[in-house]
């Protein structure tokens, strides 16, 4: 019941918010009314998350039911389709960092300037509605739920990005919903070929198709690989291309750059998971055999996803472009977890997924709050940030190491696991890929050099006039060949700088009109910061959640974990750092539970 | 001869030689009230004064297709069924399903007619006699002069014809219903208001095709009846199943007879008329036709294929999966090159008739019940956004391009979302009606062993969604259409009239409604199958 409440309360909040700031005048109004409902949201994740666990500690992990908190009523009897709800560990994490991020972004978005003729009462409330589908998303555990509300989750988030986003928001916008539906139709395609397998299969004779999970669970034997393969390749698609890996990635770059900063940080933050979530819910428990068979080509691809995005996130001149690249590349490694089919690698994907929603929701509103005082996109536009806002730097700083996975950050804990559990089934791809981790550091402190070291240059910072500076609009892409120049000069020693010996002087102008965060900023990043280093010395809290639910997806796909091959001991001394031996905790903690099944 | 020999001969005769077929009068009652009502609509439209007669139309139309539905859903409710008419027309379970489903989408078709405030006057030329151009034609139309009342006889025997048209089992019945169906169709598609000429091209371009059309069908009909020595479906699926006879006659015939029904259904490659017809058509006859022809002439395909042609079909199914799949990427391909408005529809109306047909191929109950929702569905999204065309305007007519709909959004956000929800309804996203129609005949190909076909429909489906998506884009994210070249002026949109905005406003609420809870509609329109015969 309380995931039903959850679906609810954002559209009604959305439906207030609407309502208040449709005329203009009460903007602030409509801005607090959305607020207030997501920070109820949030209170409510938390109820969930506190029950969960209290049932989870209670029942004990034999015989424990799939999914917790259900709800179900029936919808259309003649497709075997009801409406049902409830939550695993995975669905659980992912649906706390919603609740997390909405408000976060709310507070980010709260000055945010929006193109002529839209109200901000519009922006937060889509904002809601997007909340709402992407909470269904997750708690849906009817194929077909889920299904819905993945193609509906589309809708709030095609308007916010066509409707306030940057210059070439349209272009970006139908790219997005187009991929997107592709993908879906496919998904239908495969969705109906899945009711009607399930009614030939013969525990179902004579009761015909069914489209509710736990039931196509059990039946995921009795579908012969042939149809699986078929089936899987249609959902697969869809998910490949939500989350995105690389031959499907194109739309990310634009629909990321051209969404608002809130809305770009849901869509890479938390929409994306979808597809890697789709992959662990629908792919690997009910078509097993075709996942194992196939599982081979989504390996490749997240390999190639993690070389190919570092390596292009490396020559993005925009830095909202850069941002999602990254996110490709960090796709990548989830990926590769959650076709390595052990307990450390899927639960290592999934921490990964909370863990890249809260570093890059961190490094993508630190960019926002860059760009919108710079007012540009570019790269080129921006040197010796640090000097001006040190705490924008700073916090930059933060989110960028984060990203690349610096021990002591969460994302170094998700990375390992999902590199140490790929490496005992496969270890050649585990090798390949870990050479993302060297690729990372290089995108990603060579563009925290370009942007935030040195003398202070650039466009942006420099001929700030505030939001209405000469430094081109909110998006600059027209302009980007002159500001590639401009940026190829810079580097090349040609003063674009202030003049010599006046630096300090010059600083110090400039940093009083740039600006550095105000304390609503702050206090937006703070809450994200503390998560980056708490998770990253403690993630114990969320990895208890997930390993049940991660272990039983090994199950359910039909594998088990590869024995160690080296003994417990032998690996410690191998000279792990300290945040490794954190991890290997419940890794262990998992392989006595297994055992002891 | 003899006298005597004469009566000898009588005698002999068998003495039941001519008996009068069984008629149930009862189970054709909603055919006869639309009949009937358009005979008394013809001698109203001579003896009432003219300024007497639209509401006397009006009325009695709206009557008669209201009284009808009641009916059909009374005795469909019954589960009262019969063959009658010497075994040519069959009332069962799916006929009256088909009967509600036409005259559920009839109703608004005639309210969307009957409206005199978007066009003032009416969407119907005041005196079609007149020449167009010539002086009394530009008074006409200067002073608004109300429409000539005689579409609403026209529209009732169309709708008449389509009640039989599904109904009919036999050949020589279905033929007579096309053809009640078709010549007032003919001539109401050359009755526009604005843009004469082109109404009246359409008109005879339509006319010609279906003429065309009709002799083919015949011949087919021909052909099919010197191979089974009956027209009757049972008989000729008996004869087929037995298997005796020229195979050349029956093929040849099934062909002829198949391309004179996708002709009516708007299938490619059989739909090069409905881009004109429906661009120079009246825009409430567009939307008449856009729903409910296509529902009479998949409804009588639904009869044809699986009550007459079902042993045959190994023979045909692999045709229309030719036919299938052309019709879907004609349409869609074509679709995206579209600038008018009213041409973006109707290719895209043939690709969706691509996607209904594969319900037809399913010869199954899920697939006759999934054609029918799917109908529903579409039927009632397209008079929606043709009601909405009516409203948007520039200068004296209807603002038919593409970029007059440029930043509808702001001018009139009520009309742009409901529209975007007739469009996301054709896409098929899911929560509206259009979703739950694909899924239901797409469920019914999959289990009939198409599933190829349904991951073509899909593709088609993305790529029809493209240009959905373009007109919503044009009216929420583009900046106000200005002025055209022409001095036409900027577009604007005329506040709907009460019918309007009825047909509207329950356009908005089925689309919702069959997408959010559609079990109860599901369960309504489920046909029995195998029909009877």
């Amino acid at each position: 019941m309380i995931l039903l409440v959850m679906i609810v309360l954002p559209l009604i909040g959305a439906i207030a918010t609407a309502t208040l700031g449709g005329g203009g005048g009460s903007a602030r109004t409509a801005k607090l009314v959305a607020l207030l409902f997501s920070l109820a949201e949030f209170v409510l994740a938390v109820v969930l998350w506190v029950v969960y666990r209290r049932d989870q500690l209670g029942a004990g992990t034999a015989g424990a039911p799939p999914f917790r908190e259900t709800f179900s009523v029936d919808w259309i009897p003649s497709f075997g389709v009801s409406f049902s709800l409830g939550v695993d560990g995975i669905s659980l994490v992912m649906i706390a960092l919603i609740a997390l991020l909405v408000p976060i972004v709310l507070g980010a978005s709260w000055e945010e300037r929006l193109p002529e003729g839209r109200t901000v009462g519009g922006y937060f409330a889509l904002i809601l509605v997007l909340q709402a589908a992407m909470t269904g998303v997750f708690a849906a555990t009817d194929v077909f739920l889920f299904y819905v509300l993945f193609e509906v989750m589309l809708i709030p988030m095609y308007f916010l990005i066509g409707a306030f986003g940057g210059v070439r928001r349209t272009y970006a916008a139908t790219k997005f919903f187009l991929y997107s539906l592709l993908g879906g139709l496919l998904m239908l395609a495969s969705l109906i070929g899945l009711y009607v397998a399930s009614g030939n299969t013969p525990a179902r004779a004579g009761l015909g198709g069914t489209l509710d999970w736990a039931t196509l669970r059990s039946l995921a034997g009795q579908i012969p690989e042939s149809t699986q393969l078929w089936i899987f390749a249609g959902f697969a698609a869809a998910f490949a291309i939500k989350a995105p890996l690389v031959p499907l990635h194109t739309w990310l770059p634009d629909a990321g750059a051209e969404a608002p900063v809130g809305a770009g940080t849901l869509l890479v933050g938390v929409l994306d998971k979808v597809g890697t979530f789709g992959f662990l819910r629908i792919c690997l428990p009910l078509l097993p055999l075709a996942s194992s068979r196939l599982a081979w080509l989504f390996l490749l691809l997240a390999v190639l996803g993690i070389l190919y995005g570092a390596i292009v996130a490396a020559g993005q001149t925009d830095l909202k472009r850069f941002v999602t690249y990254t996110s490709i590349a960090h796709f990548g490694f989830i990926c590769m977890g959650v076709f390595a089919f052990t307990t450390q690698a899927i639960s290592g994907a999934v921490l990964y997924m909370v863990n890249h929603g809260i570093a890059t929701a961190l490094l993508f509103l630190v960019v926002g709050m860059l760009t919108a005082r710079g007012g540009s996109r570019l790269v080129g536009d921006y040197g010796g940030v640090w000097k001006v806002a040190p705490l924008l730097g700073g916090l930059m700083l933060v989110g960028a190491l984060a990203t690349i996975a610096v021990p002591g950050t969460n994302s170094f804990v998700s990375e390992f696991m999902v590199l140490i559990g790929t490496f005992t089934r496969y270890p050649a791809w585990a090798i390949v890929g870990t050479t993302g981790i060297v690729l990372a550091a290089v995108y990603m402190l060579w563009i925290f050099q370009r942007t935030m070291t040195g003398p202070v240059r650039g466009a942006a910072v420099l001929d700030i006039g505030g939001p209405e500076g000469p430094a081109s609009g909110s998006g600059g892409l027209t302009e980007q060949p002159q500001r590639e120049a401009d940026d190829r000069y810079g580097h090349g020693g040609v003063a674009v700088a202030a003049p010599v010996g006046t630096a300090r002087g010059v600083t110090t102008a400039v940093r009083r009109r740039f600006g550095d965060l105000s304390p609503r900023e702050i206090g937006v990043l703070t809450p994200l910061v503390l998560l980056v280093l708490f998770l990253g010395v403690y993630p114990k809290p969320v990895l208890d959640v997930i390993n049940p639910t991660a272990e039983r997806t090994v199950v359910d796909s039909g594998h088990t974990d590869p024995a160690p091959r080296v003994p417990a001991g032998a690996a410690g001394a191998t000279g792990a750092v300290t945040a490794a031996a954190t991890v290997r905790v419940p890794a262990a903690a998992v392989h006595l539970e297994g055992t002891g099944q | 001869m003899t006298a005597a020999s004469v009566a000898a001969v009588l005698q002999a005769a068998p003495p039941d030689a001519i008996t009068a077929p069984s008629v149930d009068l009862t189970a054709v009652m909603p055919v006869l009230i639309v009949l009937g009502a358009a005979c008394v609509a013809v001698v109203l439209e001579a003896l009432l004064p003219r300024e007497r007669r639209y509401a006397a139309q009006v009325t009695l139309t709206v009557a008669a297709i209201v009284v009808a539905g009641f009916w059909t859903l009374l005795e469909g409710s019954r589960h009262r069924y019969a063959v009658t008419f010497a075994g040519s027309v069959a009332v069962d379970g799916g006929t009256y399903v088909m009967w509600g489903v036409l005259l559920v989408l009839a109703l608004p078709s005639v309210l969307l007619m009957a409206d005199r405030v978007a066009e003032p006057g009416g969407a119907f030329v005041a005196q079609a006699a007149a020449r167009v151009g010539s002086a009394r034609d530009r008074v006409a139309t200067q002073v608004a002069t109300p429409m000539q009342t005689e579409v609403f006889p026209l529209t009732l025997f169309a709708v008449g014809g389509m009640l039989v048209f599904p109904a009919a089992s036999d050949l020589l019945t279905l033929f007579v219903a096309l053809e009640v169906l078709s010549l007032p169709l003919y001539l109401l598609c050359g009755l526009a208001r604005r843009r004469r000429l082109i109404s009246q091209e359409s008109a005879v371009k339509y006319f010609l095709l279906g003429a065309f059309t009709s002799a083919l069908l015949l011949y087919g009909i021909a052909l099919i009846y010197g191979y089974a020595g009956s027209i009757r479906f049972t008989d000729i699926a008996a004869r087929a199943s037995a298997g005796s006879g020229s195979d050349t006659l029956l093929l040849a015939g099934i062909a002829l007879l198949t391309v004179g029904l996708l002709f009516k259904a708007s299938v490619g490659p059989f739909h090069l008329w409905t881009p004109d017809v429906y661009q120079g058509a009246p825009t409430p006859v567009t939307a008449f036709m856009a729903a409910c022809t296509k529902v009479a002439a998949f409804a009588a395909m639904l009869r044809v294929f699986s009550v007459a042609l079902q042993p045959m079909y190994w023979t045909w199914r692999p045709v229309l999966w030719v036919v299938a799949i052309a019709s879907m990427l004609i349409g869609a391909v074509l679709g995206i090159t579209q600038t008018d408005m009213k041409r973006v529809l109707a290719y895209s109306s043939v690709a969706h008739a691509g996607f209904i047909i594969l319900g037809v191929m399913a010869l199954s109950q899920q697939g006759a019940s999934g054609t029918m929702f799917y109908l529903l569905t579409y039927g009632f999204a397209t008079i929606g956004a043709f009601a909405i065309f009516t409203v948007v305007r520039r200068g004296s007519g209807e603002a038919s391009r593409l970029s007059d709909w440029a930043g509808l959004a702001r001018r009139s956000p009520v009309l742009a979302a409901s529209m975007s929800l007739f469009l996301l309804s054709f896409a098929g996203i899911p929560l509206t009606s259009g979703f739950i129609g694909k899924l239901s005949v797409f469920t019914a190909a999959v289990g009939a062993g198409m599933a190829p076909l349904v991951v073509v429909a899909m593709v088609a489906t993305a790529i029809t969604a493209f240009f959905y998506l373009k007109v919503v884009v044009l009216m929420y994210f583009s900046p106000p259409a200005g002025a055209a070249e022409d001095g036409a002026g900027e577009p604007y949109v005329v506040v709907p009239g009460p019918l309007t905005a009825i047909v509207i406003g329950l356009s908005v609420v089925v689309t919702l409604v069959l997408g959010i809870a559609p079990s109860w509609f599901l369960h309504l329109l489920s046909v029995p199958f195998p029909f009877t015969g």
